[in-house]
């Protein structure tokens, strides 16, 4: 049995979606607010993925609603609105990044070779987690820290596919990339932040040491 | 959980075996579901009797199911207004300019009227931890303003005056109040009374 969840809206949202889309599209632009509002932070999110600014984040996340707004026309049902969203928002956001980073060298891990095997590098036991503990903030920093430890290509796959919940074809399609790019990309950004996180989460977040990371990162 | 199942293996069949290195390589499509019935078996035999890779796919998941929670998923405070602000401007002969005007305006009137409560000699306010500053009885109480831990003021976000910007919160301005934080005398100066 698979163990996770890959759709997210349930067929009774996603129809009430198409109802909205049809109205918007019939001149009730105000519904498209009540379009968006469910993945108004998704939308930031992933530009965040990309840019790593809270400003540029959400300026980009702006513009993609805006555009999304204007070209609903083109929106074909075969995705979800939602996916189209998320595609809009990387592409403006690489966009961004394109013209803002043009002299920026890449991180090192971005450079490494995909197709390698990852090998754990730790194997520190690590079977109870809370879903408690992430209301201490202290935690949800750690976790962001980590996140931005990643490579930018194991960070976009990682924050779509496992914290915006999109099937593995739609992240693949989000970033314009095979599905087995995805799974590369994926299988090591997991593995890589449970090697960053298993000893402080497994044990007394004795973390520091390990990561030391720059403060007002977010968990995407 | 994988280590539970009974594992079957038909008649004629040849029992698949993965080291451990195969398994981290398909540890990621396990969680996902997408390993051939035969290797996931052979995975979970595998994982049955070895630590380390035990170590690893509980690690793993852990890592989803923390990073998958809603709670992780945060946006800067005022995000959603400004993003609607911004669309406000850009929609072609809305009417949400007028919505948004006649929301204003009751939301003003809520406001005031809560003010005029607040005064009343019913309400007793909480004890301050600042001594010297006035009351947030102006602000919006449904506005999200930021705090931190050890401070003694709320501040509308990207604040430049907010101390330990380490050990932040957001909440409500009426929350705030609630627990004797006063509004920050630079950031929210509009909606301070002044005798």
């Amino acid at each position: 049995m698979p163990e996770r969840v890959t759709s997210l809206e349930r067929p009774a949202e996603q129809f009430n979606e198409e109802m909205l889309i049809r109205r918007v599209l019939a001149g009730e632009h105000d519904l498209f607010y009540e379009l968006i509002r469910p993945y108004e932070r998704r939308v930031y999110a992933a530009a965040f993925a990309i840019l790593r600014n809270d400003a540029d984040a959400e300026d980009v996340a702006q513009e993609a609603v805006l555009k999304a707004f204007k070209h609903i026309r083109q929106f074909r049902a075969e995705s979800r609105f939602s996916t189209w969203l998320i595609q809009i928002t990387v592409n403006e956001a690489r966009m961004r990044r394109r013209k803002e980073h043009a002299n920026i060298m890449e991180p090192i891990a971005d450079r490494q070779d995909e197709e390698g095997n990852y090998t754990p590098r730790d194997f520190a036991d690590w079977r109870e987690i809370p879903s408690e503990t992430l209301e201490r903030s202290e935690v949800r920093q750690k976790l962001a820290e980590a996140l931005a430890e990643l490579g930018q290509i194991y960070r976009e796959v990682f924050v779509l596919r496992d914290m915006q919940h999109l099937s593995i074809e739609e992240t693949a399609k989000a970033l314009g990339i095979s599905t087995a790019s995805v799974k590369t990309r994926l299988l090591r950004a997991r593995l890589m932040l449970r090697d960053l996180l298993a000893p402080g989460l497994g044990g007394a977040w004795s973390m520091t040491s390990r990561l030391s990371f720059v403060k007002g990162t977010k968990p995407w | 959980m994988e280590h539970d199942q009974q594992v079957v293996f038909r008649k004629g069949d040849e029992a698949m075996v993965v080291s451990c290195e195969e398994v981290w390589r398909e540890v990621s499509n396990y969680l996902d579901g997408e390993v051939e019935p035969g290797l996931r078996v052979a995975m979970q035999e595998h994982i049955r009797g070895c630590q380390r890779c035990a170590a690893v796919l509980d690690g793993t998941r852990n890592v989803l199911q923390l990073y998958g929670d809603e709670r992780m998923l945060e946006v800067p405070l005022g995000f959603s207004h400004r993003l609607h602000q911004r669309l406000d401007e850009n929609m072609p002969g809305s009417r949400r300019s007028f919505l948004g005007w006649i929301v204003a305006t009751a939301a003003a009137c809520l406001v005031a009227g809560t003010i005029e409560v607040a005064r009343s000699s019913a309400f007793r306010g909480p004890e301050s931890r600042s001594e010297h500053a006035q009351p947030g009885v102006g602000v919006p109480p449904n506005m999200m303003v930021v705090v931190s831990e050890d401070g003694k003021l709320f501040h509308a976000a990207g604040c430049e005056f907010i101390h330990e910007k380490t050990k932040l919160r957001t909440i409500t301005a009426a929350e705030a109040s609630r627990q004797g934080y006063s509004p920050c005398v630079r950031c929210l100066k509009k909606y301070l009374v002044t005798a």
